[in-house]
Parts: structure tokens; C-alpha cells; sequence
């Protein structure tokens, strides 16, 4: 049986895919997002290790809450540096019914096995998957979490040749990520593929500056100011984020 | 058939009082949405925006816009009168408590001391001969319970760890089926009400029978005096309504009469929506009525509601803050043959909250169940998100105790309309027992001998088995005592304040239930787990009392759907019920407890020192079943799941929750907040809960209201708090920060 390293889970997801959503963080990432605000989850030896069988066990005692849309989202960290763990979980999950979610930023995939094989295999137990992309530059998504974009286009372009249903995400950062010019071409790219059924932004928020402060790091983006919610508006119409089926 | 009721079918209810039948055989389900619904036509813009104005005027006048001085309240005290004068032809629905909007009645009959209190509190002196004529010539009920009282009651009393006894103001939760007004008039009650006088007792006097007689007397002169009262508003109610404006001026009647008389704690209004919905679709397809007159007559229907007023002194508003009355009105709920009793009635009075803004009053209650139509769910629950204003209690666990016409009778308690009662009181300080286990009965803030001179705990350590066995012997005590009280309050209650004119719209051989009550549940729960899984040090003073702890380590808390602290929870719920049930109860009652706290924790919690699960001396109790504060770890499920495992069965009176989310954490946009609190209740009352308040704000709104109660937008703001809702700017700062510190669900 294989465990996850966790870094906590959250009974009442509500805004982590369709409907109300029991949330698994997992624990480990390599990215090093400017703003991420979970920095305490990037370790890849820490958290609290359970099993799958445990872990549903205890997600089932929500199931009731999760109507006909809800269900299990695995978070992070980054789930896919994970996969073992995920592949068992998920197949657990399909078997029990549940809808399945994977909120990645894909940074982990490439077609290389044993990776792309399992990844394939995982694809069979999953529903949905939110894809965020950090930045639609190559070089400014380098500069914003320090690992390639290549890989992560190249994933959407996989799951869009199975027609996997995607949640398109962009956290919306003032001065780095939201330059209209950008805007477009990720707009651009997202109207490239088939499978995208949502486009959300997330205004960016520094909730989370404290646990850098914790951590002993030093939080760059100290004078950055969380984006008004006209301008999330205002994005969200440039990115035509009304014409996917699952919007509203 | 007489012409009143033309139209419509069934044959029970035309040979005998039974309106549940007659709601069963007419009502018509909707399914629909709320795309029918009318907006507020221009008298009730007119009469709320008057009424706003004398709100606005009593909040400055600090609490109480007028008083009466020289009147004792009663049916027929006051002549008829309205909210202006000028604007009385635009009230559909007429009759106010006395001759003036939001003036308090004088109400000696609970307490004359208390009557007088009332007034000089807020600078109005009642004419001097009260005071003669309540203590020399008729004695009321406050003073007959203190002549009986006994010195070991007073010493519990006094050291609050039986507390908020209805000793000085009416015990109220009696619900009139004042549908019964409307439906028959009031000649046909008073022929079986006199049916039920020739037919009570043998002739050989009993107890029991020589005070049925005087009761059903009592009653009989209230509906008589009701149909005066009606008559100087010109309105003959002898016979039945006949049409949907009349149904529900009619039934108000009977309401009015009962807060004319009574001062309850809680005076609900009950199970009237679907009832009036029949009254209201006859008409529409009659033609005689149009959707915008049909709001009309609930939105006045309500304002009334939203109206009544009682005086009261400060050591009451202390414990039920905001000036509640707990007018509480039900929704929706199942039929017994499995129909959804929604009606287009149901959104009418949640729409009230639109057409004239929040508001807690009437205490407005859905009785939900995840088979109630989805259009009414997503209304209801998006009218939640939106004012704050609304309760929710499970249908699915009532329906099988309660059938399918109960009310609920104060915030959170059933009661079968018209075939039942219920002698309420006060609850028991289950921390504070706790204390006294330790302590072998001295009270841990007085450090007087309260409870029985046992032998204390002397370890430095506390050992479980140790307190556990203690424990049980003084909640044995308290249990014995408790009912005790409350026998020989409800006695004098129905000797010196017997509620005729409720009881007069209820059967005759009524059901009765006595309701006690648990405080401080969450925190008995989590000391046993920090006796049982840490380590508890006592902290004595010179004379070897406990007063404070020091606890070393984790341990499990109620509130994270952790089984080794919920069962305790179970446990000490079941064992406190067990040990209430072993005694005898005032006029052969059920015994049942509940839950529940209003805004009483922030008292109750002053008067408890400090607790092994680390709360401290005189910090507020955790309100109703809710987790304490801070111990909720595990997020809003969790914690709902928590409460769910407490079984309904134990605490027929109720398992009060009341939980705050934040909007973010809640979904994006209006659509998705409600499809998400809509999910949230269905699973919650799936997993067998009971009650749930919903509250949707962020913690910023409350702390800028508590800062800047003079805005605007802040004078409706309403909120809901254990068993009712209030407006938060009229509660004490104390409790203003007690809302605040609670846990709200939030996400980062």
C-alpha cells in the first residue's frame, strides 16, 4: 500500500472544483511561486503520511455534504509528484463512486515513463482536472516559479487530445501577471483547445505572507496590491471566460 | 357547509377541531421558484417606512419608545388602535398590544416587582396603587414561587448553576392554534370548549378536575373577550373567515389576545404559512385577490410580527439580548403521506425579508429536509446568504416524533399545534456540576456549600474514573433539584398566570412537555477528554477549593468529528436526560431536555469559573451545542458533523447550532453560494442534526458594526444567535465580542 505525505486536508471546499469538495493537501512541490501562499507545503520530505484506505475512509464521513456535483479534489503542493499515491487513491475513489479532482499546475509531466504511463493510467479514475497556469510567458513564468512552461503546455495538450475536461486557472498578480497583452495570448491558447469547460482568475491576496515570514524567507511581492474586483471582472471578460459550459 | 367555506374538501375537520386535517385535504404544493413573487406595494412602503421611523426613535430613546403606566394589559385593556392614524386605512391587517405602536404593556400578573422595575429602568413611574393592589390584594405568580421556594433552591439560584428560571415574567413557548379562529370563529369554540366543561370529571372533585373546570372557565371568558376586542375594530370574528384577508386578520386576533396577556419568554406565532396559503389561492382563483394584494396582506401580517414589544428589566435583557420574542413562524416541512407542504405561501413570508429588509423577527424557521422542492431550497438558502434571518431545523427527525402540524414553540423546541403544551425552564449549569464534583459542592466563585457536602477531589492530578464517579452522584443532585424548581414554578405559573387565552385555542386533554435545559455542554465535554487523554493539574486557593487548572498535553475536542469526544458528548447527554426522567414532573409532563443557550452563554459563563479544558474563570460559555470556541480545527464539516452525532431522540427540545461562514468561503458568485449552502444542509440534516443557524458575513462587517453601529446600512443589520436572531448593534458589547471571537469559516 502506498502512503501521501499530507500537508492537511479541509472537510468544506467550496471553491475547489464543482460543487462542495472534501480537500486533500498534499505535501511537496518544486515550484517556488513568488506568491504561493502555502510556502510550508514545498517541502518534499515533511507532512504527515496516511494511507489511501484511511484517507477515503475519513472523506467518506463528508459524502453526504457532496450533492450530485461535489466530491474529492487532491491539492497541494504539487498532487502529481505523488502519482503512485494518487493513482491507488483515485481507482479507491472511482470505485466508491465519488467525483474526482486534481488541482495541479502540472509541472511534474512529461511524456517520459514510468511517469506518462501512470499519468495515462491516472487519467481513467480522474473527472476533472484545474490547471493553473502561472504565467502564459516562458521566460516570466521561469522568473515567477523558477520551473519551464514547455511541460505544462505540453500536458494541457495531452489531456485536450483525450478530451479530458480541464479548469483552466490564472492567479492574477499586479505587475507580473496581468499585463493585457498576456491576457490575450492566454487567451489565445486556451481557445486552442477543446477540452477547457472553465477559466477562473484568482485575484491574488498576501494571506499568505506571514508563513514566508515563519519560514525565514523574504516575500517579494511585499508591495504587490490584491487586484480590484473590477479588474478580475474585466479580465474575465477579455479571457471570454462567459463562453465555457461550466461557467456559472 | 356554511358558505365561509365554500370550496373546500374534507369531512374531519367539519365535525370536530382538527385543522390539520383541513390544511392535509387543501393545500396546493408549488414547485416552482420565486419568479411570482410581488414587491412591496405602496402601503407597505408607507407603514414600514413609519414604522422604521419609530424604530429609529425607540433605538434612541435607548431601548423603549413608550411605556404604560396607569393600564394592566389584557384582551380587552386598550381600544382599537393603529400604527398612525393617518395612514390607517392603508393596514390590511389591524390591531396593536396597546394604544400605541411599539408601546410596552404593563404586565404585573409574572411579578409585580418586576412590572414596576421595568418601567422605572427606563424613567416611567406606574401609578402607585399596583403596588397596593399586586401585593396586598392579588398575589402573582412571582410571588407565590417564592413562597414556596426552599433554601437549598435559592442557594442554587443565587449561584447560577440553575439558571434563567421563569420566576418573575410569564414561562411562555405556549403555542395557540390561532388558525382555529380563522377556520371556525369564535362561537364554535366556545360551543366545544363548553362541551369539554360539561364532559370534565364525574362530579367527584379531584385536584385535577376542580382545576380543569376553573381552566376551561378561564378560557371560555378569553374567547369571549377576544370577540370584543375584535369588535372595536369592527370586525365580527364569532363566526369563520371567509376570505384570505379576513383568515389572517383573524388569526392575528387570537395571536393578539395572547400577547396582551402573556409576557413569555417566547411567544411563537407557529404553523401558519401553508394554513393561510389556502386561504390566499382560493381567492386568487376566485379572482378577488391579486399576487401584489397577497404579499401585501403577509408583508403587514408581518410587520405586526416584527411589532411586538414587552417590558422588561435589565438582568432579563442581559440574558436574552436584543429585545427577543421569539415570534417564531415555521416553513415548509413533509406531509405525513410524503407531500411537500411548500406553498407559494412559504416564499411569500421569506420574501417579507426583501420587500422590508432584514429583520429577527418573526423568528422565521424552515423545516427542511433535502426532499423539500429545489426551487424552495435555493430560495430559501439564497435569502440566507443574503440577511442572516433565517433558521433551519430538520424535518426528517420531528416528523416522526411531532407529525406533520407541529410548531416550534420558542427557538428551536416542537410542539404539536393545538394538542399540546410546554412547562419550559430555565437550564442546568452542566459545567459548573462539574466544578462542584471537584469541589464537593462548594461553588467554585462564591465558595459557599451549594450542592451536597461530598467529599472533594483532593489529588493534585485529576483521574478520570475519579471525577467520572463524582460527576454522576452531583449531576444526580442537580437533576433532582432542577426538576424540583421547575415543578414548583409551573404550579404557581398556572395558580397566579395561567395562559387562557392559549390554552383556549388548544385541546382540552392537552399533551404536556417539560423542557429542561443543558448549558455549558461543549465544555464538559472537552474537560472529561482533557481529564481523560491529558494531563489536569488543580490549582487550589488557601481554603482547597479549585479554582483554576493547568492541563498539560493534547487532547480530542468536541467539534472535529473525532469520536473519542463526540461520544462523551453522546454520553453526556443521554446520562443528564436519564437522570432528569427518573423524577416525578408537574401534571404528569414528558420530560425532555435540550441544547440550547440563546444569548445566555455570555451570563451564564460569568457566573462559572475556570475549566479543565482551559477555558477560564467568567469567559462565556460556548452558546447551545455549538463546539467551544477555538476548538473547531477541522473546518465547518467537521464540526457539523460533530453536532449531528448528538441523537435527537435524547433532546426533543432541541440542539440549538448556530454557524457563521464567510461569503468567499462559500463559493464565488450568489449562484454558486447557494447551490453550496443548499449542499451543506442537505448532507447535515441527512447525518440526522437538527437545528441550524445560518449566518453569512466575514468577521470585518462585525467589528465595523460593533465600531460604527450609526451607519446606515448597519440599523437591520440582523444576525442569528443561539435560537433566535437580533440585530447586532442591540446587543451589549459583551456580546458583540462574544459573536466575533466565535469561529467563522473561513478559507485562505
Amino acid at each position: 500500500m502506498t502512503t501521501a505525505r499530507i500537508h492537511s486536508m479541509e472537510t468544506f471546499g467550496s471553491v475547489d472544483g464543482p460543487g462542495v469538495r472534501f480537500v486533500l493537501f498534499l505535501q511537496g512541490c518544486r515550484m517556488r511561486c513568488r506568491y504561493c501562499h502555502n510556502p510550508d507545503s514545498w517541502k518534499l520530505d515533511g507532512g504527515e503520511e496516511k494511507s489511501a484506505e484511511e484517507i477515503l475512509n475519513y472523506a467518506l464521513r463528508y459524502k453526504s455534504y457532496w450533492g450530485t456535483q461535489g466530491g474529492i479534489t487532491v491539492s497541494g503542493g504539487e498532487p502529481l509528484l505523488q502519482i503512485d499515491f494518487l493513482l491507488e487513491f483515485f481507482k479507491a475513489c472511482k470505485e466508491a463512486g465519488i467525483h474526482t479532482t486534481i488541482d495541479t499546475a502540472a509541472g511534474p509531466f512529461t511524456r517520459e515513463v514510468p511517469f506518462f504511463s501512470k499519468f495515462e493510467k491516472l487519467m481513467q479514475y480522474t473527472d476533472l482536472l484545474m490547471v493553473d497556469v502561472k504565467d502564459i510567458d516562458p521566460e516570466r513564468h521561469l522568473d515567477l516559479t523558477r520551473v519551464k512552461l514547455d511541460n505544462i503546455i505540453d500536458c494541457l495538450r495531452f489531456l485536450d487530445s483525450i478530451s479530458k475536461p480541464v479548469w483552466l486557472r490564472h492567479v492574477l498578480v499586479a505587475g507580473y501577471t496581468d499585463d493585457d497583452g498576456e491576457i490575450l495570448r492566454f487567451k489565445e491558447f486556451a481557445q486552442s483547445l477543446h477540452n477547457v469547460r472553465k477559466i477562473e482568475v484568482l485575484p491574488y491576496h498576501s494571506f499568505g505572507m506571514y508563513k514566508w515570514e515563519a519560514l525565514g524567507m523574504k516575500y517579494s511581492l511585499a508591495d504587490v496590491e490584491p487586484p480590484s474586483a473590477e479588474r478580475v471582472e474585466q479580465v474575465l471578460n477579455m479571457l471570454d471566460a462567459q463562453s465555457y459550459p461550466d461557467y456559472k | 357547509m356554511r358558505s365561509e367555506w365554500r370550496g373546500f374538501k374534507g369531512t374531519h375537520w367539519l365535525e370536530d377541531v382538527n385543522v390539520r386535517d383541513f390544511v392535509q385535504n387543501n393545500y396546493t404544493e408549488y414547485n416552482g421558484d420565486e419568479s411570482f413573487l410581488a414587491g412591496p406595494t405602496e402601503a407597505t412602503n408607507k407603514l414600514w417606512g413609519r414604522l422604521q421611523e419609530l424604530q429609529k426613535e425607540e433605538r434612541a430613546k435607548g431601548g423603549v419608545l413608550d411605556m404604560e403606566t396607569e393600564v394592566v394589559s389584557g384582551i380587552t385593556a386598550y381600544k382599537a388602535a393603529y400604527i398612525s392614524d393617518d395612514l390607517k386605512d392603508l393596514e390590511t391587517v389591524v390591531g396593536l398590544q396597546t394604544d400605541k405602536p411599539l408601546k410596552r404593556a404593563f404586565m404585573p400578573y409574572g411579578g409585580i416587582r418586576m412590572a414596576q422595575e421595568a418601567c422605572t429602568t427606563y424613567g416611567y413611574t406606574p401609578n402607585p396603587k399596583f403596588e397596593q393592589i399586586f401585593n396586598e390584594y392579588r398575589k402573582t405568580h412571582n410571588q407565590g414561587v417564592f413562597d414556596a421556594y426552599t433554601p437549598e433552591i435559592r442557594a442554587a439560584r443565587k449561584n447560577k448553576i440553575i439558571t434563567g428560571l421563569p420566576d418573575t415574567y410569564g414561562r411562555g413557548r405556549i403555542v395557540g392554534d390561532y388558525r382555529r379562529v380563522a377556520l371556525y370563529g369564535i362561537d364554535y369554540l366556545i360551543e366545544k370548549k363548553k362541551e369539554d366543561l360539561a364532559n370534565c370529571g364525574c362530579g367527584v372533585m379531584t385536584d385535577d378536575i376542580i382545576r380543569q373546570r376553573e381552566e376551561l372557565s378561564e378560557q371560555i371568558r378569553a374567547l369571549g373577550q377576544m370577540k370584543v376586542m375584535a369588535q372595536d375594530y369592527g370586525f365580527d370574528i364569532s363566526g369563520p373567515a371567509k376570505n384570505a384577508r379576513e383568515a389572517v386578520q383573524w388569526l392575528y386576533f387570537g395571536y393578539l389576545a395572547a400577547i396582551k396577556t402573556q409576557n413569555g419568554a417566547a411567544m411563537s406565532v407557529g404553523r401558519i404559512s401553508t394554513f393561510l396559503d389556502i386561504y390566499i389561492e382560493r381567492d386568487l382563483k376566485e379572482g378577488t385577490l391579486t399576487e401584489s394584494q397577497a404579499q401585501e396582506l403577509i408583508d403587514h401580517l408581518v410587520m405586526k410580527f416584527r411589532m411586538v414589544k414587552f417590558a422588561r428589566i435589565p438582568s432579563y435583557n442581559q440574558l436574552f439580548s436584543g429585545d427577543p420574542v421569539w415570534a417564531t413562524l415555521e416553513m415548509a416541512g413533509m406531509g405525513m403521506d410524503g407531500r411537500s407542504m411548500v406553498t407559494k405561501n412559504d416564499f411569500r413570508f421569506l420574501h417579507t425579508l426583501e420587500n422590508m429588509g432584514p429583520s429577527p423577527e418573526p423568528n422565521l424557521t424552515v423545516l427542511y429536509t433535502k426532499h423539500l422542492p429545489e426551487g424552495f431550497r435555493k430560495y430559501s438558502a439564497s435569502i440566507s446568504i443574503r440577511t442572516s434571518s433565517v433558521q433551519y431545523e430538520n424535518d426528517d427527525v420531528m416528523r416522526p416524533i411531532w407529525g406533520d402540524d407541529y410548531s416550534i414553540c420558542c427557538c428551536v423546541s416542537a410542539t404539536e399545534t393545538g394538542k399540546e403544551m410546554q412547562f419550559f425552564g430555565a437550564r442546568a449549569n452542566l459545567a459548573k456540576c462539574l466544578c462542584y464534583a471537584i469541589n464537593g459542592g462548594v461553588d467554585e466563585k462564591s465558595l459557599a456549600q451549594v450542592g451536597p457536602e461530598m467529599r472533594p477531589i483532593t489529588s493534585e492530578y485529576l483521574d478520570f474514573n475519579e471525577v467520572m464517579h463524582k460527576f454522576d452522584i452531583m449531576m444526580d443532585w442537580l437533576a433532582g433539584l432542577y426538576v424540583n424548581v421547575l415543578n414548583l414554578i409551573q404550579y404557581m405559573h398556572d395558580k397566579y398566570y395561567y395562559e387562557a387565552a392559549e390554552m383556549a385555542l388548544i385541546d382540552t386533554d392537552v399533551r404536556r412537555t417539560f423542557a429542561t435545559g443543558i448549558a455549558g455542554f461543549s465544555h464538559v465535554v472537552d474537560s472529561l477528554c482533557a481529564i481523560k487523554y491529558a494531563k489536569v493539574k488543580c490549582i487550589r486557593n488557601e481554603q482547597g477549593v479549585v479554582v483554576d487548572y493547568e492541563t498539560e498535553g493534547d487532547f480530542p475536542r468536541y467539534g472535529n468529528d473525532d469520536d473519542r469526544a463526540d461520544d462523551i458528548a453522546v454520553w453526556l447527554l443521554k446520562t443528564f436526560l436519564t437522570k432528569i426522567k427518573k423524577h416525578h414532573t408537574y401534571r404528569n409532563s414528558e420530560p425532555t431536555t435540550s441544547i440550547l443557550t440563546i444569548t445566555s452563554n455570555v451570563v451564564y459563563g460569568k457566573a462559572t469559573g475556570s475549566l479543565p479544558d482551559g477555558r477560564k474563570a467568567g469567559e462565556p460559555l460556548s452558546p447551545g451545542a455549538n463546539p467551544s470556541y477555538g476548538a473547531e480545527k477541522s473546518g465547518l464539516l467537521a464540526s457539523l458533523n460533530s453536532v449531528a452525532k448528538l441523537p435527537y431522540e435524547y433532546a426533543l427540545d432541541g440542539i440549538s447550532n448556530t454557524q457563521t461562514i464567510s461569503p468567499d468561503a462559500l463559493g464565488h458568485d450568489l449562484a454558486e453560494r447557494t447551490q453550496n449552502l443548499v449542499n451543506v444542509m442537505d448532507g447535515y440534516f441527512e447525518r440526522g442534526a437538527h437545528h441550524l443557524n445560518v449566518n453569512v458575513f466575514g468577521t470585518e462587517k462585525l467589528i465595523d458594526a460593533m465600531e460604527h453601529p450609526e451607519k446606515p446600512e448597519y440599523a437591520n443589520f440582523t444576525i442569528r444567535v443561539s435560537g433566535y436572531a437580533v440585530k447586532f448593534i442591540d446587543l451589549t458589547r459583551e456580546q458583540q465580542l462574544d459573536v466575533i471571537a466565535r469561529t467563522c469559516h473561513k478559507r485562505m
